[in-house]
This record gives structure tokens, C-alpha cells and sequence, in this order.
């Protein structure tokens, strides 16, 4: 019964990977800028979710704190680049 | 693997694994949108909608998984909630704005209306 848990981490982690592999080809193919800047943010959070992912298998509370500085950090890249692709400058 | 997950009772572990799978397939199914998807403005759904909610499930999950594992409560992952359903409508609609602005610049500039991939002003009722 409990390896069923345990399966359902593998597929967690499994399916955070190939998400951040399909929004690396997005980002790597993207036609305009601020398709790559969509990728970036989704690689973000899925890098989050996978933080969170390995804090459930690992049965360690380290991880919330990587999952958190990951989502700010996301955060503030996000806006500064939309920023700057908006107006090219990023503070006015 | 850690020990812990042998000592969850049932009825804990069955909920984590439901909203594990829920979280982690919807996660996966808005990548999907975000590349399959044709136009700039369909493929902004992916991430704005669908990955925040993949975000949510995964998120209940640990906290469930932590409370049941720790025999405390542990809700600190509210924080990583709080945050990301607070960013992420903020995060797309900068995004929005800014692909509106510079596709707007870009049929000023070219002077040829018509093309399905960029933004234009749907025209005026009479």
C-alpha cells in the first residue's frame, strides 16, 4: 500500500521533468521575445514544484525554504524582464 | 527513500497520492499548452491558469504529507500559496500587457494590418 505513495513521487518528479523540458523547447524556439520570457516563468515554477517534489520524497522540511527563495526569485525576474521588454528600461 | 512514508496510516497516503497525480498531471498538461498552443495569446493560458492550479494540488499534498509525518500541524506551506496565487495573475497580466504594447509597436511600424499573430484592437461598433 505504501509503495503506492512512493510511485506517485516518481511520477511527480517525472512529470515536473519533461514539463521543464517542454517549456526549455519553448524557450529555445520561442518566435518572439516574450514567448521566452512565458518559458522562463513556467521553468520557474516548475522548478518550485520540483523543490517540493524532493522535500516530499526526502521527508525533510530543507526544501520549503529552496521552493521559496525559487518563487521570489521567479517573481522579481519575471516582472523585471517584462519590464524591460516593455519599455527598455527596467527602473524609470 | 526515506523511512517515514512506511508509517503513514491509509487514509493519509491515499489523499497525498491523489493530489500528487492530480497536481502533477495538470502541471504537465499546461507545458503541453504552452508548446503546442498556436498563438502567443492562447499559450499565456498554460502557465496562468492551469500550472497555478497544478501548484495548489501539489501543495495541499505536502502539507497534508507533513502534518501526517510530523504529528504537528504544518501549514508553512500557506506562505508558498499565499505568494504564488498572489504573483501569478500579476506575472501574466505583465506579460500580456507587454506582448500587447510591443505588437501594437510593431503594426505601427510595419503598416500592415491583417496578420492572425499579432495583437490588434478589435474594431469599433458602429
Amino acid at each position: 500500500m505504501m509503495t503506492l505513495l512512493s510511485l506517485a513521487i516518481d511520477f511527480t518528479l517525472l512529470c515536473t521533468v519533461l514539463a521543464m523540458l517542454l517549456c526549455m523547447v519553448r524557450l529555445l524556439r520561442g518566435p518572439a521575445a516574450q514567448d521566452r520570457v512565458l518559458a522562463l516563468d513556467t521553468l520557474w515554477m516548475c522548478a518550485m514544484l520540483l523543490a517540493l517534489a524532493l522535500g516530499i520524497r526526502f521527508g525533510s522540511l530543507i526544501y520549503f525554504e529552496a521552493a521559496m527563495l525559487i518563487a521570489l526569485t521567479g517573481f522579481v525576474s519575471t516582472v523585471a524582464l517584462a519590464k524591460f521588454l516593455m519599455r527598455g528600461e527596467v527602473v524609470e | 527513500m526515506n523511512q517515514g512514508i512506511e508509517t503513514l496510516p491509509v487514509w493519509v497516503s491515499l489523499p497525498v497520492t491523489a493530489l500528487l497525480v492530480l497536481g502533477s498531471l495538470i502541471v504537465l498538461i499546461g507545458a503541453l499548452g504552452l508548446v503546442r498552443l498556436p498563438n502567443f495569446y492562447q499559450r499565456i493560458h498554460g502557465p496562468a491558469i492551469t500550472i497555478t492550479l497544478g501548484t495548489g494540488c501539489i501543495l495541499i499534498a505536502s502539507m497534508v504529507y507533513f502534518t501526517a509525518l510530523q504529528s504537528r500541524l504544518v501549514i508553512h506551506e500557506l506562505l508558498i500559496t499565499a505568494f504564488v496565487f498572489l504573483t501569478a495573475p500579476v506575472v501574466a497580466m505583465l506579460i500580456m500587457r507587454t506582448a500587447v504594447y510591443r505588437d501594437l509597436r510593431a503594426a505601427k511600424r510595419s503598416r500592415e494590418p491583417g496578420s492572425d499573430e499579432i495583437y490588434q484592437f478589435p474594431p469599433r461598433k458602429k
